[in-house]
């Protein structure tokens, strides 16, 4: 369980368009890493090469290193159906399968990893759904469709679903921007015990989010529009709140950027 | 101040006016009186007139085809719907639609299982697989079959891709002949049922094709990313996001192309080997044999009396109100259930979150 990632030297592309450029960086394992910065640095992009759903878009491309556990994720012979079922991801909206029932939804991923097991399945959901904050309010209805539940359910039941297969580590692109404060508190508290299991990276555009959850704070910039994004400074989020190095870090966090 | 279509907004009161206004309580009013719609009258009974049209065509053939087969059915001797006997007109006419129904019927059918696999996997290739330069070629020609006549389909049916069918015939028959269906007749008589619905199947190939392709590339990127992102290969993703979201869309499809294949005259008719009147009614696809459309087309020149007429509308008829309830029923279910199931979906989902959210409060 959780292992470190080490970037090194990583640039990538959406075709000829440089996106992100050049960056390095090592994230703890059992830690809860943020990516801060305005719209449009590449920090979603960058997070997506974490786990090679970047490539998903036609065009896209990476240079550079990515180690896992010291496997580069980007080597010759890594199969990215793999490595996405390491490294988890959940998604800016919550995307449940919409066909699929609460169970359903939650087995997905072990299904596909071919587990067969009805007991087995059982467990593991229910373990899931206890280790997303979800089971208490759907345990009575697992057989209904996932996109029956409120928004803020939905976006717990697609962490179910990405811890269920036990991933090393656990992306979150913006996991409550679609979300109610209430909903979010819901989700901050579920990344507080996450971290304990998980290597966690999140990127959110809340700064009293990161603050929040975070250990570890990455700040993204851009020098221009069409120029490519940055890594400006990144620390421990304590440094980076209080005593950051770089003036553009202060500046975001202060809100006297943009 | 503009009314409410969007016309012209009725002139405000000039400056000069409105400033003596101020010290004038009786002034100039507002001008609120009506604009003029002549446009909207003239579009709105134009296209109320365009609807109520194709309303009474689609009824006036109806009323036709009642009331000439009415006569035609009274004077019936034998069950029009379970006779398998065709002879109308004379003084005992007696005629009934078994083997017609059960000819369109099968021919579709098979067309059907041939072209929808075929189709969802050519719309799955051009969508997902294929890269991009291959991709809009395929789609092309797909739809290029569309536009191919149907008489083309006929002649090309019968000389030159039957005897291909043939060893496919052979073979099958050769395997399953013991089921009444794929028994083979003696003979070697390509022009049979199962190569009908193979052409069919061709000839309903781009409309299936087309449709089912319109709705997997809306499959929302969410639901996508969510499969892969889970480790999904792409077949799993297809299987975990696509064809659900996709199945209602590919459903209406088939429906759609088996209303054309129901109703396919000029190929069936061509490809078609009639059986000769003495020989015994033959169940098996690897026969001869005769659809409605075929045998109303086939005997066009026998319309010399009205009670022969008659049996030939009464035909007519049954594939009518066929053809139409399997378009009531694609309809149906593309609009209970819209693109990949969407609205039944999105109304349960709103109702649920209300539902919580009331809960909660």
């Amino acid at each position: 369980m959780a292992k470190r990632i080490e970037v090194s030297g990583l640039n990538v592309y959406y075709g000829d368009f440089k996106a992100v450029e050049d960056v390095s960086m090592t994230i703890e394992p059992r830690s809860v890493t943020a990516f801060i910065g305005p719209s449009g640095c590449g920090k979603s992009t960058y997070l997506r090469t974490l786990n090679r759903m970047h490539e998903v878009i036609p065009g896209a491309r990476v240079e550079g290193k990515v180690l896992l556990d010291q496997q580069d994720l980007y080597g010759s012979g890594i199969d990215p159906v793999a490595v996405r079922r390491v490294v988890g991801m959940v998604f800016q909206r919550p995307n449940p399968f919409p066909t699929m029932s609460i169970f359903d939804n939650v087995a997905s991923g072990l299904k596909l990893n071919g587990v067969k097991d009805r007991k087995r399945l059982t467990e593991t959901v229910e373990k899931s759904l206890h280790g997303a904050n979800l089971w208490n309010e759907v345990k009575d209805r697992l057989d209904k469709p996932g996109a029956g539940l409120s928004g803020g359910q939905q976006q717990r039941l697609c962490i179910a679903r990405a811890i269920a297969v036990e991933p090393e580590v656990i992306l979150m692109d913006e996991p409550c921007s679609a979300l109610d404060p209430i909903s979010t508190l819901a989700i901050e508290d579920l990344i507080e015990q996450l971290k304990d299991r998980f290597t966690v990276v999140i990127v959110t555009h809340n700064m009293q989010q990161a603050a929040r959850v975070s250990d570890q704070t990455a700040f993204f910039n851009l020098a221009a529009t069409g120029k490519p994004g940055r890594l400006i400074e990144m620390g421990a989020t304590k440094q980076i709140f209080s005593n950051p190095t770089e003036k553009a870090t202060e500046d975001y966090i202060t809100g006297r950027f943009g | 101040m503009s009314s409410p279509d969007g016309t012209e907004p009725p002139g405000r009161p000039a400056e000069p006016a409105a400033v003596a206004a101020t010290g004038d309580q009786a002034g100039p009013k507002l001008d609120l009186g009506p604009v003029g719609h002549l446009g909207d009258r003239l579009f709105s009974s134009l296209a109320h007139g365009s609807g109520a049209l194709v309303i009474a065509i689609v009824s006036f053939v109806g009323i036709f085809l009642l009331a000439l087969a009415i006569p035609a059915l009274a004077d019936d001797q034998s069950s029009f719907l379970f006779s398998r006997i065709w002879e109308p007109g004379g003084d005992q006419p007696r005629f009934g639609i078994a083997a017609m129904f059960y000819t369109t019927v099968i021919s579709s059918i098979i067309a059907m299982i041939i072209a929808v696999p075929i189709a969802v996997g050519v719309a799955l290739f051009v969508t997902y697989y294929a890269p991009k330069r291959l991709a809009t070629p395929v789609a092309h020609a797909v739809d290029l079959l569309a536009a191919v006549p149907s008489i083309i389909y006929g002649l090309w049916g019968i000389l030159f891709f039957a005897p291909i069918l043939r060893p496919v015939i052979n073979g099958l028959a050769a395997a399953l002949g013991w089921l009444p269906l794929f028994e083979k007749p003696p003979g070697d008589n390509v022009g049979v049922v199962f190569t009908a619905s193979v052409v069919l199947a061709i000839m309903i190939l781009p409309v299936v094709t087309a449709i089912s392709r319109e709705i997997f590339t809306q499959t929302p990127v969410a639901h996508r990313e969510g499969a892969l992102a889970l480790g999904a290969t792409k077949w799993e993703m297809i299987r975990m996001a696509v064809l659900p979201y996709g199945r209602s869309g590919v459903v209406s499809a088939s429906m759609l192309g088996l209303g054309r294949a129901l109703g396919e005259t000029v190929a069936v008719l061509i490809i078609l080997s009639v059986p000769n009147a003495n020989d015994p009614w033959n169940s098996s696809i690897f026969a001869g044999g005769e659809t409605f459309a075929s045998k109303i087309a086939n005997n066009a020149a026998e319309f010399d009396s009205p009670e022969k007429t008659g049996a030939y509308i009464a035909a007519g008829l049954v594939l009518f109100v066929v053809t139409f309830l399997v378009n009531s029923a694609a309809r149906l279910i593309v609009a209970r259930s819209g693109p990949g199931g969407k609205r039944t979906r999105r109304n349960r989902s709103a109702g649920g979150a209300a539902a919580k959210e009331g809960a909660v409060a």
